[in-house]
């Protein structure tokens, strides 16, 4: 990449412009430290690209306004942190039941309640799984520096459209406000996704219903299709219903269009996996400390391995347990009381040790914390 | 009369040491509020400045408990406040809900509607900064058309100031008053009326804000007073539906109704350089229909 394309950009900015890249044209949100530079962001961009930005009363017309434009047509975005994200939570469960594809970008902030506003946590990670009520799956990712905030934009827009399901982005406030020299892609060079529209006579069309991939094609308003959104358990024309069979078919195919797709979904990143004895597993900002940590005890001649969640929802099941096959030790380290440790646990099979490595206080791990931790599992 | 600033209480219960900026008008407001409220409050506030200037200080710079809540849960917080002391027969302390114009306006506004609505014994006091300013100036219902904010960046805001006062009104709010920092005999006197009667009371509060508003910070009062001057803001009370002019805006309406061109007001600040000469037109427009609107009403309750 020509030097010259390179650009100092904050972690904030580059989610916007990678929902800009991605084709979001409408955002609605409400100032929330540390997340308010993605609205600002898109104040001044949208109104440029015949988009629409759209300050809202509260975090609860945030996500409504952006459940309306994704239902209307458009791909839509908000940004909010943990207070934010809490008061999101019945509309993001009414997203998941209707399938409308949109993406909600949580910058964490340490919790509960109004917290730690300015610091940094990952508190929310199983928030992003089980935040709203009912059965449901979710997909979440997570990126670790600016560029990857920016692919992680685009990839969330692009599993929205293509599952037609609300995607989480769980940021954290150090990747949210540090600034790194990045280069951005040119149009065309990222793929990027749009929803699949439907093709049938518009007297056939059903919303939800019978599909092999389960997801089932979505029209704009305005294009001759009519389906009924409700967040009632629905038949396949979305239609309330409580008959047992019906429910059974609509929650499991909530379930399945994601489930059925891990492969496509969950991505991991391994380095330094292949002759690993610990495997260090982390997510978010986290995982730049614990790159730099592996490199440091390969140096030092001790066999450690870097694994980073880039997908955090559905958990990466599989790849996981390819990974840690053979590592002996497995240490999960978070900015929170343990929460993907869990996951992991249940991943590790036989003999596979699995080690917490926690940081709660609001700032972020010295590489020294976890070269101490590594001493002490190898002890 | 209004009572004279050397003749308010000497005693203090906002403590030296707060972390709000240098020429906070809400600092200032904030003070003569609590002189009033002698100490036997309970307040409850959600995110805003007023946390920033509440909570530090080795403990908290404020002498009288605070309860900080969740951002739209203001007037509900205090409705339950209200109802647990008047449970304990501790009814000599009154429940104060003090929140931002965002606080109040936009996401606060169902609770205070619902607390309104049942007449909850509670003195609701919005500071009205005109954008949501801890966040860092983005725009909220209260700021005026045509300011530039961090998400008004491009043409400034599009729509009008929200009339919170005519909302209040309709709820059939029994005291209802304006004030300003700049007036602190008039904003004390307020707050010690409305301290003393029952049921929901509302005092709306103009708070000029130097980062905000940009503007120097040893212009705040002066602000303040340039706004009502120019009959931007108006200090009256509201008393069983009947309006009375007070203070200044006594003065000027005794004098004939003469303001101030806008324009003064508007001069000394930043946030509305660069808007349209459209919309200035409009806000004096404003500015003076409400005036008369005001005038009708205070002429017609001194008349009654």
């Amino acid at each position: 990449m020509p030097r010259g394309d390179r650009q100092l950009v904050m972690g904030n900015m580059a989610c916007m412009r990678g929902a800009i890249y991605a084709g979001m044209r409408f955002y609605a949100g409400y100032p929330i430290t540390p997340s308010t530079e993605i609205a600002e962001g898109c104040a001044r961009e949208l109104p440029k690209l015949g988009g629409h930005f759209i300050q809202m009363e509260d975090e609860i017309g945030s996500i409504g306004a952006v459940i309306g434009a994704a239902v209307a047509g458009s791909k839509a975005m908000t940004a909010t942190s943990g207070p934010g994200y809490s008061l999101m939570q019945e509309n993001i469960g009414y997203a998941y039941m209707i399938e409308a594809p949109c993406v909600i970008v949580n910058v964490q902030r340490g919790g509960p309640s109004t917290g730690l506003p300015t610091k940094v946590s990952q508190s929310d990670t199983m928030q992003a799984r089980w935040g709203t009520h009912g059965d449901y799956t979710a997909i979440t990712v997570a990126p670790s520096t600016v560029t990857d905030t920016f692919t992680e934009t685009v990839r969330a827009f692009n599993l929205a459209e293509r599952f037609r399901t609300p995607v989480t982005i769980l940021m954290d406030e150090v990747v949210g406000h540090m600034q790194e020299m990045v280069s951005f892609p040119e149009p065309g060079e990222c793929e990027v996704f749009n929803r699949t529209k439907p093709t049938c006579v518009p007297s056939s069309y059903m919303a939800y219903g019978p599909s092999k991939t389960c997801v089932n094609p979505m029209p704009s308003y305005g294009e001759g299709y009519r389906w009924f959104a409700t967040g009632l358990t629905h038949d396949a024309h979305g239609f309330s219903t409580d008959k047992p069979e019906e429910v059974v078919v609509e929650l499991d195919k909530l379930r399945n269009k994601i489930t059925n797709y891990e492969d496509e979904i969950c991505k991991v990143r391994a380095e330094y996996m292949d002759d690993a004895e610990i495997a260090i597993v982390s997510y978010g900002s986290v995982s730049r400390t614990a790159l730099q940590v592996v490199k440091l005890a390969r140096e030092a001649g001790v066999k450690v391995g870097f694994v980073q969640l880039q997908t955090v929802w559905p958990f990466p099941l599989k790849q996981l347990r390819e990974l840690l096959a053979k590592t002996a030790h497995v240490i999960v380290a978070e900015l929170n009381m343990g929460q993907i440790v869990g996951e992991v646990e249940r991943v590790a099979l036989g003999d596979t040790k699995v080690h917490s490595l926690l940081r709660y206080d609001g700032d972020i791990f010295t590489p020294m914390q976890f070269l101490e931790k590594i001493e002490e599992v190898r002890s | 009369m209004t009572t004279n600033i050397i003749d308010l209480p000497a005693v203090e219960y906002l403590l030296p040491g707060n972390r709000t900026c240098a020429g906070c008008g809400l600092a200032v407001a904030y003070r003569f509020i609590l002189k009033a409220l002698d100490g036997k409050a309970v307040m409850t506030i959600p995110a805003s400045c007023l946390t920033v200037l509440g909570g530090m200080y080795p403990v908290s710079s404020v002498h009288v408990p605070w309860v900080n809540c969740t951002f739209p849960s203001t007037a509900a917080t205090a409705t339950g406040i209200a109802a647990g002391l008047r449970a304990l027969g501790r009814e000599e302390l009154r429940v104060i809900a003090m929140a931002g114009d965002g606080g109040t306006l936009d996401i606060g506004i169902q609770a205070l509607s619902g607390a309104a609505e049942r007449n909850e014994d509670v003195l609701f006091i919005c500071y009205d900064n005109e954008a949501y300013m801890n966040t860092g100036t983005q725009r909220s219902s209260a700021t005026p058309k045509g300011v530039r904010t961090a998400t008004t960046p491009v043409h400034g805001k599009q729509e009008n100031k929200k009339d919170i006062i005519q909302i209040m009104e309709a709820h059939g709010v029994g005291y209802i008053a304006t004030a300003s920092p700049s007036y602190p005999g008039d904003l004390y006197d307020k707050v010690l009326k409305a301290r003393d009667l029952k049921g929901m009371r509302y005092i709306h509060i103009h708070v000029p804000c130097p980062p905000g508003w940009a503007f120097p910070t040893r212009d705040t009062i002066s602000l303040g007073r340039l706004a009502v001057e120019t009959g931007v803001l108006a200090l009256y009370e509201i008393v069983d539906g009947a309006l009375s002019f007070t203070a200044k805006t006594k003065t000027i309406a005794k004098g004939g109704g003469k303001l101030r061109p806008l324009e003064d007001y508007l001069s000394a600040q930043g946030r509305f350089k660069g808007m349209g000469e459209e919309i200035v037109a409009e806000f004096q427009d404003g500015v003076r229909e409400r005036w008369e609107r005001f005038a009708a009403r205070d002429r017609q309750s001194a008349g009654a």
